[in-house]
C-alpha cells in the first residue's frame, strides 16, 4: 500500500499549500500559497526538505491524522496548538509533544493538532514531502478554484494524503529556537498606489487607527474592523491588478488586506500597500487580533527586505537536535528492550 | 502623449498607469509595454500583469531598484510601440437561448429591447479583449454597444455555471469557471478558456479581437456534449479534479 498520511478529521481549513504560482497572473491565474511562508520553510527545514516544498497548513483547529507508512517524520512549526501523540486511534491516552520540533512516528500512530492560539496559521511538513502532482508549477491548493493540492480542496476526514517515502532518516529528530513565528501588532506598509483617492488626512487617520482582524477573513484577504476610511473620490476604479499585501478600500470604508489567495485584479482604491518583509507575520493574525499599519519608504522597505532574507538565511542555524527528557530515553530504552539487559548486566 | 504615472504597489510591485478611463489607445500602450519588456528580458522582473489602463510590474527590490526600473520604462514607453502583430481574430460560439440567459429578458426590457435585439446588438459587435483577470482565463471584451450599457446587478448571484456569458457596464465577459456574479446572464458559451494542464494556456489574449457566433439549442448542447469528450487537456492527473471548465 502507497505510504500516506490517513485525515480521520480535518480540522477547519486544512490545505496543501507551498509557495504559490508565479508568473500566471496574467492569465488570471492567482499566486496562492502558503500564509506565512516563514512557517512553512521553518517546518521544511526541521524535516529536511528544500524550503519551498508543499506541507500542509492548517487554520485555527487542527486535523487528526494517522500514519500509514512504515516511518513518517513530520515537523511542525508555526503558531502553537495542543499537539497529542497517540499509539493509535483507540487509544485512550497519548503523550503531549511541544511544537516548532520534528517527530518520528511508526505505522499506526496517530497525531492530533488541537486549537491554535497565538497565530492562525501552523504548517506540517513531513520528510521527503507529499506526493502531490503540481498543478501550474504549484501543489498550492486554490480551494475557489478547484485546482491544486489535494483534489483542489481543503482536507476532508478519510482522505489519504501520499507520501514520498515509507521510511527516513536515521537520526535524531530536531528542534527550533529562537525563531520568531507570532503573528505582529504593528505591520509596516507603502501608501499607494491609489493614494489620490484619499485626502492626506485620511491616510494619516488610517495609519494612527487600530483595527481588529474582522469575521470572514480568509486566505484571500484579511476583513478589517475598525476607523471607516472615506474616498474623496469614489470608490470604483477601473479594474487593475493587486499586489500581496494591497490594502483596499470598498464603499463601505472597512479596508481589505489582500493575502495569497487574493484575485489577480480588482477594482476598489488601494490606500497602501504591506512591505513584502510583513507579509508572513500579516498571514499570521487571527480573527479578533488587533493590529495598525506604520507607514514606511521604499528604502525602509528595502532595508526590511535585506533584514528578512538574511533571517530566512540564518533558520537553518537555529535548528538543533533535540535532546531527550529522561520519560522519551525510558521509552526508549524499553522500546528496544534493553532496561532487563542493563539490570541483568548489573546484577 | 508618453506621459505615464508610476505607483508603488509595496515594495515588490510598480503600477505603469497611462490613463484613466478604459479605451483601446490606452490598452495599447500597456500591452505596448509589456511587449517591451519581455523582449528586454530584464533581470530582477519576476512577472507583468496588464489591465485595462496600467501594467503591473512585479520586481525583487534588491536586484533591480525602483528608480532604474522607473527609467528603463521611461526609455520603453518612448519607443515607436511594437508592430502589431496580425491581432488574433475569433468567432465564439454562444447560444442565447432563455434558458441559458437568465438576465437576458429583464436586461433587455431595462433597455427597451427585445431579446433578440439585445442579442443581434451582442452578437454583430467586434470585440477587443483588454484584459484577463478575475479567473484563470478569463477576458474582458469591450466595448459594448452603448445601447447595451447596464450597471452590474444589484443582488450579485452566489453562483453563476461555468460558460456564462454575461453583460455590465461597457464589457462583455464569459466566464471561465463556477463563480459569484453580479453581472447579467444573457447567454452561454460552449467554449473552454483556460486549460490547466499540461502547460496552462489561456485562448484569449489581451489585444486578440472575438465575435458572437449565434448557435441554436441543439447546436449549443451537441457542442457541449462534444466538448466535453474532447476535453481531455482539462482533465488533471489521476489525483486531481478537473476544473470546472
Amino acid at each position: 500500500m502507497k505510504p500516506a498520511l490517513r485525515v480521520l478529521s480535518p480540522g477547519l481549513m486544512t490545505t496543501i499549500q507551498d509557495f504559490g504560482r508565479v508568473g500566471l497572473q496574467h492569465l488570471g491565474v492567482p499566486v496562492g500559497g502558503a500564509l506565512d511562508t516563514v512557517g512553512l520553510r521553518a517546518a521544511n527545514a526541521l524535516v529536511g526538505n528544500q524550503p519551498n516544498m508543499a506541507a500542509l497548513e492548517v487554520a485555527y483547529f487542527g486535523p487528526t491524522l494517522r500514519v500509514e507508512a512504515d516511518e513518517a517524520r513530520l515537523a511542525i512549526a508555526g503558531a502553537d496548538a495542543e499537539l497529542t501523540v497517540f499509539p493509535d486511534e483507540t487509544a485512550a491516552g497519548g503523550r503531549r509533544i511541544a511544537g516548532n520540533r520534528s517527530i518520528k512516528l511508526c505505522r499506526g500512530e496517530v497525531i492530533r493538532i488541537g486549537s491554535l492560539e497565538r497565530g492562525a496559521v501552523l504548517y506540517v511538513a513531513v520528510e521527503g514531502g507529499f506526493d502531490i502532482t503540481p498543478v501550474m508549477g504549484s501543489a498550492s491548493t486554490y480551494v475557489r478554484g478547484g485546482f491544486g493540492g489535494w483534489q483542489g480542496r481543503a482536507l476532508a476526514a478519510g482522505d489519504g494524503i501520499p507520501l514520498c517515502r515509507n521510511q527516513v532518516a536515521e537520526r535524531a529528530d530536531r528542534e527550533l529556537d529562537g525563531l520568531d513565528l507570532r503573528p505582529r501588532k504593528v505591520i509596516r506598509a507603502i501608501v499607494g498606489p491609489q493614494a489620490d483617492y484619499f485626502r492626506d488626512e485620511e491616510i494619516d487617520a488610517f495609519f494612527q487607527a487600530e483595527y481588529a482582524v474582522g469575521h470572514g477573513s480568509d486566505r484571500m484577504g484579511i476583513r478589517l474592523s475598525g476607523r471607516a476610511i472615506r474616498h474623496s473620490r469614489g470608490f470604483d476604479i477601473v479594474s487593475d491588478a493587486i499586489a500581496p499585501g494591497a490594502i483596499q478600500v470598498p464603499g463601505n470604508g472597512q479596508p481589505i488586506v489582500l493575502l495569497a489567495d487574493r484575485q489577480t485584479t480588482g477594482g476598489y482604491p488601494k490606500i497602501a500597500t504591506a512591505i513584502s518583509a510583513d507579509l508572513p507575520a500579516l498571514g499570521r493574525l487571527a480573527v479578533g487580533m488587533r493590529l495598525s499599519f506604520v507607514r514606511v519608504t521604499m528604502e525602509q522597505a528595502q532595508a526590511a527586505r535585506r533584514a528578512h532574507i538574511a533571517m530566512l538565511d540564518g533558520i537553518n542555524a537555529k535548528i538543533r537536535p533535540r535532546a531527550c527528557t529522561i520519560e522519551e530515553l525510558t521509552q526508549r530504552l524499553n522500546d528496544n528492550n534493553l532496561v532487563d539487559g542493563f539490570i541483568e548486566a548489573i546484577a | 502623449m508618453n506621459g505615464f504615472k508610476v505607483l508603488p504597489a509595496g515594495d515588490t510591485a510598480l503600477v505603469i498607469e497611462f490613463g484613466e478611463g478604459i479605451d483601446q489607445h490606452t490598452n495599447g500602450r500597456v500591452l505596448a509595454l509589456a511587449q517591451h519588456l519581455r523582449e528586454a528580458k530584464i533581470e530582477g522582473i519576476s512577472e507583468t500583469v496588464p489591465t485595462f489602463r496600467s501594467l503591473m510590474i512585479y520586481f525583487d527590490p534588491l536586484v533591480l531598484s525602483a528608480e532604474s526600473l522607473t527609467q528603463r520604462v521611461s526609455v520603453l514607453t518612448g519607443e515607436p510601440q511594437p508592430v502589431e502583430q496580425a491581432a488574433r481574430h475569433w468567432h465564439l460560439p454562444i447560444c442565447y437561448d432563455s434558458e441559458l440567459a437568465l438576465d437576458l429578458e429583464e436586461a433587455a426590457a431595462r433597455l427597451d429591447l427585445s431579446p433578440a435585439q439585445l442579442a443581434e446588438y451582442h452578437s454583430t459587435t467586434s470585440y477587443h479583449v483588454y484584459m484577463l483577470g478575475f479567473l484563470p482565463g478569463q477576458a474582458y471584451l469591450g466595448d459594448l454597444p452603448p445601447d447595451l450599457a447596464l450597471p452590474r446587478r444589484e443582488m450579485p448571484r452566489q453562483r453563476i455555471p461555468a460558460g456564462s456569458v454575461a453583460i455590465a457596464m461597457s464589457m462583455t465577459c464569459i466566464f471561465p469557471m463556477d463563480t459569484p456574479c453580479g453581472w447579467h446572464l444573457i447567454g452561454h458559451s460552449p467554449v473552454s478558456l483556460f486549460q490547466p494542464w499540461p502547460d496552462p494556456r489561456a485562448l484569449l489574449a489581451p489585444g486578440d479581437k472575438v465575435k458572437f457566433t449565434p448557435l441554436s439549442r441543439r447546436e449549443h448542447d451537441d457542442l457541449l456534449a462534444r466538448n466535453d469528450d474532447v476535453a481531455l487537456p482539462f482533465d488533471l492527473p489521476a489525483q486531481g479534479q478537473g476544473m470546472a471548465l
